[in-house]
């Protein structure tokens, strides 16, 4: 494993794609993000890191506006997507989704074939105006998904009969089908065994040349393999952020170092 | 009388065997209850259960037998002129228990002796009037072959008795004996009363079984009497249901099958839209607030007793009908004669589905894992679009399994039809029509006067199991596919 050279990775300077300022989120009576800064660049891989319940999911969750689907959660502060503000009353919450595509911790194909799963991003945006067209997206996602050869004789075959990896390959390609401009990655290999790992992760190197890229881990090794930049988040305050290299061998602040080394977690 | 007797001195005998038991352990222990394989009660439990369970079971065994074997003794007493078939004999029978219980009352009031009961003879004696005296009526003068099978039944029932008690004492004794000598501080009590448990819940739930197979077989062969009496192609085939007392009746179950499925067809129409709507709602969109006091609420509907909602039937919906779609009504058509018809009971027995479709199809909405809804809400699907395209091709398999359950309680369903639908039984495709299901025909053949030697009668028999076999398959299918559903997400 080369997964301690990251020194000499490339850290040109990239435009900013999503800018947090000063966001603050409420469950109920609990305060599970406290101001939080971090501006995201494009075509860069960011990585979250902390230990469990310091909020780096829920803050994830805020950049797509999955936390709306909660009733008692509330989000104050201003997230800007190529400087607009997504917590904006014009924005809709759908739209922006279609925008900032997700893919979660347990792989969720929905139970029905391939093809379908694919499909249903680009059916409900109406992106295809042909089923010729809408082929030729799906193919064109699953290979980006890297399972294009494994499911291409199956494509009417139910998700659900995939294997873990398989699976969770299916729900990149199926986010990927409707041309997200960032995804957003909530531990996605933390159900996987280490091979399906590796091929994820893998995957994620490649879409960095296209989308942002942001994944919540809880793995370091992975945090510092396939990011460039890693935010350290400790009690729902981000603690440090910066590029990957540097947190990870020269970090500011104590409780960075701390979590690196193994001492809180 | 002594039956209690004898079942309250088995229960202190069991009460005595758990003491004793228990304090034989504990000095075979020398009263250190950690040298004991089980804890002490155990082995008090072993004594009182090997006590109680094989004289009970055979007291159960005995009161079920003794009956019967006394009255086919007693039975054979009785001259062929005076019984000529088996509905006399059991007439016959019947004033032989009430001679045998009238000399009882005699004797326990004082009125007769022990020794002239059993001699007693109506060539001397009065019979009818020395009974009426002690209040036990009689019908009829008592015939002396009615009078000597009643003393005979006496005498019998006494031994039998008598027998009874001997029997079940010896049982438990030999019981409490037996479990009491093996008791001692290696003796395995605990896992003994591990299987005594184990054999209990296994007979309960072979009871409940066993009850079932007792009811298809009773209502099975009354059936194959049916089918002796009447053509069987007649029944599944034929076009007409005209009962008649003059023995030339045509009973075919096609035109009730045609009204009981119309209806719950109808039903069905009703109940599956606004159970499956109000099921949504509850489990997508409403707040906890809502929930907690809509979803009890529509559960109440399914509480209401069924003739409750007859009564709906007969005096609102019904004339609303009839107001809309009769003579001088708002329509100005006149499609409908009467308040009864297959749409008034097919609506009213759909409100009383909907609890049951909402309420099966709210859990099995809720078992779709939050997951789906997320994968579908984060690829920026509106909420309806996750419902309709995701959450609802999850969920079907197990909402088509409640649908059928719905589906063979509105075959089932009596009360409603017999007040709503009316009571003529045809082929016809007009909602506005009466028509009458398999359910009421099964009351209305065996309500009034029945003779359960005529195929009038005995049809309900074919029409019940008919009607059994068919929610059997429906409830079987539904399982079927309530079970299949549930592997994709475990």
């Amino acid at each position: 494993m080369n997964d301690m050279q990251f020194t000499d990775r490339a850290v040109e300077q990239k435009e900013t794609k999503i800018a947090a300022k000063d966001v603050n989120v409420h469950y109920g009576e609990a305060h599970a993000i406290k101001d939080v800064n971090v501006e995201i660049e494009d075509k860069t891989v960011t990585a979250f890191i902390g230990p469990s319940g310091c909020g780096k999911s829920t803050f994830l969750r805020c950049l797509n506006r999955m936390n709306d689907t909660i009733d008692v959660c509330s989000v104050t502060g201003n997230i800007l997507l190529d400087g607009e503000d997504i917590y904006d009353k014009r924005v809709d919450p759908v739209q922006l989704r279609a925008k900032v595509g997700m893919v979660f911790q347990k792989p969720n194909p929905f139970p029905k074939s391939i093809y379908d799963n694919v499909a249903y991003g680009p059916r409900i945006h109406g992106l295809a105006k042909s089923k010729a067209e809408l082929d030729e997206i799906v193919e064109s996602a699953l290979r980006r998904g890297a399972i294009w050869e494994e499911v291409k004789d199956r494509l009417d075959k139910p998700g659900t009969g995939l294997s873990g990896g398989q699976q969770q390959r299916l729900c990149i390609a199926r986010a990927v089908a409707t041309e997200p401009e960032v995804l957003l990655m909530d531990e996605p290999c933390s159900a996987l065994d280490p091979i399906a790992t590796a091929q994820v992760e893998e995957l994620i190197d490649e879409l960095r040349e296209r989308y942002s890229v942001v994944i919540v881990t809880h793995s370091m090794q992975q945090a510092a393999r396939v990011s460039q930049k890693t935010a350290f988040f400790h009690l729902g305050t981000l603690v440090e952020f910066g590029h990957t290299g540097q947190i990870f061998t020269n970090p500011e602040d104590p409780r960075t170092e701390a979590y690196i080394t193994g001492r809180i977690g | 009388m002594p039956t209690l007797w004898l079942v309250a001195s088995l229960l202190l005998l069991a009460v005595a065997g758990f003491v004793v038991g228990r304090q034989r352990a504990l000095s075979t222990a020398g009263g250190d209850a950690k040298e004991l394989h089980s804890l002490p009660s155990y082995y008090g439990h072993n004594v009182a259960f090997t006590t109680l369970v094989p004289a009970l079971g055979a007291l159960a065994i005995w009161l079920l037998v003794q009956p019967m074997f006394i009255e086919s003794r007693v039975s054979k007493m009785i001259p062929d002129e005076m019984a000529p078939d088996r509905p006399t004999l059991g007439l016959v029978m019947s004033d032989v228990r009430r001679v045998a219980e009238g000399l009882d009352i005699a004797v326990a009031r004082g009125a007769l002796s022990a020794d002239d009961a059993r001699s007693l003879r109506t060539e001397f004696t009065d019979v009818r009037g020395r009974l009426g005296e002690v209040g036990v009526a009689l019908g009829a003068d008592v015939r002396p072959e009615v009078l000597r099978a009643a003393q005979r039944y006496r005498v019998m029932s006494k031994t039998g008795n008598r027998m009874m008690g001997i029997v079940i004492g010896v049982l438990a004794i030999v019981g409490f004996a037996w479990s009491y000598m093996q008791t001692h501080k290696d003796f395995r009590a605990r896992n003994v009363v591990e299987k005594g448990v184990l054999s209990l819940l296994i007979l309960a739930a072979s009871l409940a079984i066993l009850t079932t197979i007792g009811i298809v077989l009773s209502m099975f062969f009354e059936t194959i009497n049916f089918f002796k009496l009447h053509n069987a192609s007649d029944f599944f085939l034929g076009g007409t249901w005209a009962p008649n007392f003059r023995g030339d009746s045509e009973l075919s179950i096609l035109p009730l099958l045609w009204g009981t499925l119309y209806i719950s067809f109808i039903a069905l129409l009703v109940a599956v839209p606004v159970g499956l709507f109000a099921a949504i709602y509850l489990s997508e969109y409403a707040n906890n607030a809502v929930r907690s006091f809509a979803k009890p609420l529509l559960e109440i509907l399914a509480g209401i007793p069924t003739i409750v909602y007859g009564l709906f039937a007969l005096l609102t919906v019904g004339p609303l009908l009839v107001n809309t779609f009769g003579k001088g009504g708002a329509l100005g058509v006149e499609w409908m004669a009467g308040a009864t018809s297959v749409l008034t009971a097919g609506v009213v027995m759909g409100i009383m589905l909907i609890p049951f479709v909402s309420s099966l199809s709210d859990d099995i909405i809720n078992a779709v894992p939050q997951s789906m809804r997320d994968g579908s809400l984060g690829l920026g699907a509106t909420k309806s679009e996750t419902i309709r395209q995701v959450v609802m091709p999850a969920a079907l398999p197990g909402i088509v399994g409640a649908i059928l359950l719905a589906a063979s309680r509105a075959i089932g369903e009596t009360m409603i039809v017999v007040m709503g639908a009316g009571a003529i039984a045809k082929f016809s495709a007009n909602p506005l029509e009466s028509m009458t299901t398999i359910t009421t025909r099964i009351v209305s053949q065996l309500t009034g006067d029945t003779d359960f030697a005529s195929p009038e009668t005995l049809v309900a028999f074919a029409l019940g199991l008919t009607l059994f076999v068919l929610t059997l398959g429906l409830n079987v299918l539904a399982l079927y596919i309530v079970r299949k559903y549930r592997e994709q997400y475990e």
